[in-house]
């Protein structure tokens, strides 16, 4: 079941789209800031309250890369995989990555403190490579940066 | 060397303030256009000024605002198009970080001048900093009057709203971004009708590139012809330029439009890092055709770049040096693209997939000279005219290139049944 916060934001924001089903995105990413990821069940009650199928609803949901569909860990790290951080090194901060946390990409780690993702470029080329860790950007990265910046995130 | 879209950001990266921008004249344009022109006066000078879109495509800025029709009853939109995710370019971000009230007033006057009533940022998500800034400079400006009804109280009202996107590249293409914006999967529109006439729910839109949006206070305040006199070239203004991988100074530069790749690379960029040499780069952003060391003095304007066999795309490059495999380097585009293919149409959901796994396989040592032809029928079969949108024929130009130019190295991983490079990755 959808909270009553989560309920309220989803009306505000049919308030401001000229069609319900305009709003779905925003629905989408208002669940997903309270549950870090959008179940099945939401899915359900996001479409009761937009008037649209579940499959439908699903079928947005599932287009966009930063829509979870399947819990995360605590903190989402998006490692650039694009080619400016390809050519400076990308490979090896995601092979120590995986040594690090003992996970493959899309995997979550045992403790459930980390979800590793590969992701589309994060736009900050110039200095490659990249990786974000929930809303923290880290640029200008070396292999041997990544167990102190990890270390940061309970 | 004026450089009008950047002299006032702060080396310090923190976003000019609403009463800083002021100070350095900041919406005197806006005040100036709202009191002197009308809407069609508005248009009738960015055209004039031969503003040519930034996002990529490069067409005529006023051009493209003169196809609204002005006399039909119901909202009009304007979206500036901040999605930046084209791997290699991030040239916006600097603007939507540094400057984000320059971005909001040339939007007011953009979308004066087709009289639209609501206007939206689409951000894509990764510009989290970006966010923050365009959150509080649309607070200030809605609280000095330069938004909402009434503008500077005059007869013209508009509200702005900043969407953040959830991750997809195809919500830079300007239909697919109108789909997202109506909640819905980020597939492109058939055209037409073009969006000029209906977009946004059905309605007039106009959807511009930030850095396009950002030119237009100062072509309203300085005119025409002060913007060409900025450019080296037929193409007027200037160019945010960018250069990554292998090179000394990695950066972005506002500079003259038509510096040469040269310049861009030696001067601005430093040169090649100790140790690595130029192969070739993708002058503007990773679905453009690779220019060599032969098109070093080609000058980096839309002509051009065209001339050389190429596109200027974002003017951000992204360099091939020698020690990186050009097959592993177009496997890594292809990868994104195929990853990125919204799927609505079929050469692009499958040809994509298919071309990246010819391309993982000779990285991996297991191509044949079957998978060279099979590359080269990709290249045609995925480009112009064959597909729904740009994505798979801008997919195609890295690789179509890297088969003529570097088409060796693809033979030597065939023949030696592995790449030949030291470090090679996926």
């Amino acid at each position: 079941m959808l909270s009553a916060l989560e309920i309220e934001k989803i009306t505000h924001e049919i308030q401001h789209v000229p069609v319900k089903k305009a709003a779905c995105i925003e629905a989408l990413k208002i669940v997903q800031a309270q549950r870090r990821w959008v179940s099945d069940e939401s899915i359900q009650d996001i479409a009761a309250i937009l008037d649209m199928s579940t499959a439908e609803v699903d079928s947005v949901a599932t287009f966009y890369n930063l829509i979870f569909r399947s819990p995360v860990g605590r903190h989402v790290i998006l490692l650039c995989d694009s080619i400016s951080c390809y050519v400076m090194g990308y490979t090896e901060l995601r092979n120590k990555l995986m040594e690090l946390l003992q996970i493959k990409y899309g995997q979550t780690t045992a403790d459930a403190r980390f979800t590793l993702l590969p992701n589309a470029c994060l736009g900050t080329c110039d200095h490659a490579p990249a990786l974000m860790i929930d809303d923290d950007l880290y640029r200008d990265l070396q292999v041997a940066d990544l167990e102190g910046i990890l270390a940061k995130y309970e | 060397m004026e450089r009008p879209l950047t002299q006032h950001i702060p080396a310090s990266g923190a976003a000019l303030h609403i009463r800083e921008y002021e100070a350095v004249g900041g919406y005197s344009a806006l005040r100036k256009v709202l009191e002197q022109f009308t809407p069609a006066e508005v248009t009738a000078h960015v055209k004039d000024a031969n503003l040519k879109g930034r996002g990529g495509a490069g067409f005529s800025t006023g051009m493209k605002w003169s196809f609204v029709p002005m006399n039909v009853p119901g909202p009009k939109y304007l979206v500036a198009n901040a999605d930046e995710m084209e791997p290699g370019t991030f040239k916006d971000r600097w603007l939507l970080e540094g400057n984000p009230h320059q971005l909001l007033e040339g939007m007011i006057i953009a979308a004066y001048a087709i009289q639209a009533t609501q206007a939206f940022v689409f951000l894509r998500w990764a510009y989290k900093q970006a966010a923050r800034e365009m959150t509080r400079a649309i607070a200030d400006a809605y609280a000095a009057g330069y938004l909402g009804k009434n503008i500077l109280g005059k007869d013209y009202s508009l509200d702005i709203q900043l969407h953040t996107g959830v991750g997809r590249y195809m919500c830079g293409e300007e239909t697919a971004l109108l789909n997202s914006l109506e909640g819905k999967r980020a597939i492109p529109r058939a055209k037409p009708p073009f969006p000029q006439v209906s977009g946004l729910f059905g309605k007039p839109t106009i959807v511009n590139n930030v850095e396009t949006l950002c030119y237009i206070p100062h072509i309203m305040n300085k005119g025409g012809d002060w913007f060409k006199s900025l450019s080296y070239t037929a193409d007027g203004g200037t160019k945010i330029y960018g250069v990554s991988g292998k090179v000394n100074k990695p950066g972005a530069w506002e500079l003259p439009m038509g510096v040469t790749m040269r310049e861009l690379l030696e001067e601005h960029a430093g040169g090649m890092k100790n140790g690595f040499r130029f192969r070739g780069a993708l002058p503007g952003g990773a679905s453009t055709d690779f220019l060599t060391t032969a098109h070093l003095d080609v000058k980096m304007d839309f002509n051009g770049v065209a001339a050389a066999g190429s596109r200027l795309g974002t003017g951000t490059m992204v360099v091939l040096d020698d020690r990186t495999c050009p097959v592993g380097f177009v496997h890594n585009l292809e990868h994104f693209f195929a990853q990125e293919s919204c799927g609505f149409c079929t050469p692009c959901r499958e040809g994509l997939p298919w071309t990246e796994k010819i391309l993982y396989a000779m990285e991996q040592g297991k191509g044949t000279e079957e998978d060279l032809q099979l590359l080269d029928m990709h290249t045609k079969l995925l480009g112009p005219g064959n597909t729904f949108c740009a994505l798979a024929p801008g997919a195609m130009e890295p690789l179509q290139s890297a088969l003529k130019y570097f088409r060796e190295d693809f033979e030597q991983h065939i023949k030696e049944k592995k790449c030949p490079y030291a470090h090679h990755s996926h």
